[in-house]
């Protein structure tokens, strides 16, 4: 009886202890070198594998970031656009290398084509997907450049920072977007872009994608872009272009004067997070308010805490993400 | 008549509801003012070569084809050239049109406008190629593929029979069918002359079973020609493919990703065949065509002969108005037709239909979950797994869907039709062929 315990406590040892040699040879002898960095930056990184950077995971990225700064010693062209500035921060300081700091970014609907502005003509009842619905028809409301509202976006998004909003139809964004980029592919009509955040999270941009002349753009919504080029005269940084009748702010040059969403006839220009306009603001006529000094604009904004006129009014309910 | 000839996978049998059939064509006057699309064809669209105030005369060529796969368009009326500029189409989308006021309704002089039956084929095999493009003819089936491309088979390639589409196997449209009943000594033709273009000794006309009016007067016409055959085809949806009805009349099977020339076989639609007469016979181009208007609600069920450009509002008003009861709009049958967001969308050279279906005909079915029945399996033609490939377009998975052959899909909806959970399948496979039609591309590019 304790004859067989020993052969097979024996047997089963040794045969142990023979793989063990084998597999400390074979692993010494066919290392792989690794980097230790990529585990370090790796561990930095928030690890939603999103995919926003370019590469096909967290992983992958740090790899990336380690064959950069070996090579080109710099960490150009890589960017966590989750982990924003911070995260970049402290990659580059386990590698040993200064970061640029980068303006955070934010995605942004350019479109208002809400039911109200965009009333539906047709009825869609297809498959509920905007790509398809996209090589389908113009849309319900008639514009064939703005939002389907069938969240292509939405679902594309990992963060649960795109809600559909069932009043408007349309997307919005809220303050956990992390700038991925992912709604901005997903969207088969080019809607969502990615914006500065701006200081204390204000921006201003064109809320409309229609290329169409004033006249077919307004006939199917009522806030679209006519490409009327008030906002381009009223600009004194030549930060808004026109091309193909409409507008648009380069979120460099903008310096949120808010000249622009004053002037515009059809509501187009957006303003995000600003405090509401004393009523005063909506008699200005467009001359004056080209001529008018930025000083007069920043009082305007200071001491303004009642809501505004009404038809910028609901415009304002509509932006507050 | 023995066991009628079919093609052996899938396939569904819808309603047929051919309201129109016995409904002669009936010429619809010309319009005060036409519009007209710039990309009729499949391919390239076409690139005007008229400018706004100038004078057209009807026939006159107003934009030429801009590439290989492109073709001719010409103005379907005389009149003043009022503007080009974006207008609504079949698409869905605006797209670049020619506006054409009307202006009495005088005709190019070299087209031959008499009625008179011209056997005689003089031109040439190249002259007949050149003269089919010179006129801007596309196939007038739906697919509006170029006619004078399927006329030159690629170097190597040798057409061995002429398949002529008398099929319309889509419910509700029966133009084809008055076609072949009112020109069918035309047809046969054109048929003739399709055949000195191709250099082939052996035509067949496949037509459906339900048209036995058509079968019998073409059998008739053809006797004079011991090289057209005409076939009765068993009723079977979507036999008017071109792969289908290959497989259907010569049970040839056209290989993935090929053509028809692949097997011997160029498949022209009876339309074109009588398009291509008038274009060879009579030198006039193609502008205008049949269209059947049509729909359980409609009073006066129609086939009318339509310029290309009027508006589909006209044609409506022509077949007694637009009943109350209408849901939907649709160009085209009820299977593979589109349904258009406004009424003054112009009729286009493959407009073969105007269908106005009710409210409780085109109402959606409400999605339920997938119950594995594998009816979409069963009924699809080209023997593809629709259930799978809906699943692999709606997560994303393109290399699944490729590999799986959903570029093989010919859209004929015959899925979708038997789906008992109201799953929209077509969609999801429409949806899917865009996505990886553009990740093939792209690959290609590179």
């Amino acid at each position: 009886m304790d004859n067989i315990i020993l052969i097979a406590v024996s047997a089963l040892g040794g045969l142990g202890l023979i793989a063990a040699v084998i597999l400390y040879y074979i692993a010494s002898k066919f290392k792989v070198f690794e980097d230790p960095k990529i585990d370090e930056v790796e561990s930095a990184l928030p690890s939603a594998n999103c995919g926003g950077c370019g590469f096909p995971g967290c992983r992958a990225f740090a790899e990336a970031t380690v064959v950069s700064a070996r090579e080109i010693k710099s960490l150009d062209g890589l960017n966590c656009p989750v982990g924003g500035n911070e995260v970049m921060q402290a990659v580059g300081k386990i590698l040993g290398l200064e970061v640029e700091a980068k303006d955070p970014m934010i995605a942004v609907i350019r479109c208002n084509g809400s039911t109200t502005h965009s009333p539906a003509k047709v009825k869609y009842e297809g498959a509920n997907s905007c790509a398809f619905a996209h090589a389908l028809y113009g849309g319900e409301g008639g514009c064939q450049f703005g939002c389907l509202g069938l969240a292509d976006c939405v679902d594309a998004c990992e963060f649960e920072a795109i809600h559909m909003n069932p009043e408007t139809g349309l997307p919005e964004v809220n303050d956990k977007c992390t700038a991925c980029n992912a709604c901005v592919l997903a969207c088969p009509r080019g809607i969502i872009e990615l914006r500065k955040r701006g200081p204390k999270d204000k921006r201003i941009f064109v809320s409309c994608v229609n290329m169409e002349k004033g006249a077919p753009a307004k006939k199917n919504c009522k806030v679209a872009c006519i490409g009327c080029s008030l906002c381009q005269k009223a600009c004194a940084f030549d930060a808004i272009t026109i091309t193909s009748f409409l507008a648009y702010i380069d979120f460099n040059k903008c310096t949120l004067c808010r000249k622009c969403v004053e002037v515009c006839p059809t509501n187009a220009i957006h303003e995000v997070n600003f405090k509401p306009r004393k009523p005063k603001a909506e008699t200005l006529t467009p001359e004056k308010s080209v001529s008018g000094k930025p000083l007069a604009d920043k009082q305007l904004v200071s001491d303004s805490s009642k809501t505004g006129p009404e038809n910028k009014k609901e415009e304002l309910i509509e932006t507050k993400e | 008549m023995g066991i009628l000839k079919t093609f052996v996978l899938g396939g569904v049998h819808p309603a047929e509801n051919k309201l129109s059939a016995n409904a002669a064509i009936e010429a619809v006057p010309v319009p005060k003012q036409v519009i007209i699309p710039l990309g009729q064809n499949l391919g390239a669209p076409s690139k005007p070569i008229v400018k706004k105030g100038d004078q057209v005369k009807t026939g006159q060529l107003i934009a030429e084809a801009s590439g290989f796969i492109s073709a001719n368009i010409h103005s379907p009326v005389s009149g003043t050239v009022l503007k080009i500029d974006q207008f609504i189409d079949v698409t869905g989308y605006k797209r670049p049109c020619v506006f054409i006021h009307v202006e009495g309704d005088e005709w190019d002089e070299s087209i031959d406008r008499s009625d008179k039956l011209e056997t005689h084929i003089s031109l040439s095999s190249e002259e007949i190629v050149a003269r089919v493009k010179a006129s801007g003819i596309v196939g007038l089936g739906g697919a509006t593929f170029p006619t004078s491309v399927k006329l030159m088979p690629p170097p190597g390639k040798k057409a061995e029979y002429l398949i002529i589409n008398g099929v319309e196997c889509e419910p509700y449209l029966t133009s084809d069918h008055r076609m072949m009943l009112e020109k069918g000594s035309e047809i046969i033709v054109g048929i003739q002359i399709l055949m000195k273009a191709l250099l082939v000794e052996k035509a067949i006309i496949g037509i459906e079973n339900n048209k036995t009016d058509a079968i019998n007067h073409l059998t008739e016409l053809a006797k004079t020609d011991e090289r057209i055959r005409v076939i009765a085809l068993k009723v079977r949806y979507p036999q008017g493919g071109e792969k289908q009805l290959i497989k259907a009349a010569l049970n040839r099977e056209v290989p993935s990703g090929k053509l028809p020339i692949e097997v011997g076989c160029v498949v022209q639609n009876v339309s074109t065949a009588f398009a291509v007469y008038e274009a060879v016979q009579k030198n006039k181009p193609l502008f205008e065509r049949v269209v059947t208007v049509t729909g359980k609600a409609v009073k006066k069920p129609s086939n009318f002969l339509v310029r290309i450009g009027t508006s589909t509002q006209d044609l409506i008003d022509a077949a007694a108005g637009l009943p109350e009861s209408t849901g939907k709009v649709i160009s085209g049958g009820p299977m593979m037709g589109k349904a258009i967001t406004e009424l003054d969308t112009p009729i286009v050279k493959g407009t073969s239909g105007i269908l106005l279906m009710e409210k409780t005909e085109s109402r959606r079915l409400v999605e339920n979950p997938c119950i594995r029945c594998s009816r979409c399996t069963y009924a699809c033609p080209m023997g593809l797994e629709p259930y799978l490939l809906t699943k692999a377009a709606k997560l994303g998975k393109l290399q699944m869907a490729e590999k799986e052959m959903i570029m093989d899909c010919i859209e004929c909806g015959s899925c979708q039709y038997t789906c008992p959970s109201g799953i929209p399948l077509l969609d999801y496979l429409r949806l899917g062929k865009i996505k990886v039609g553009r990740a093939i591309r792209t690959r290609i590019k590179k």
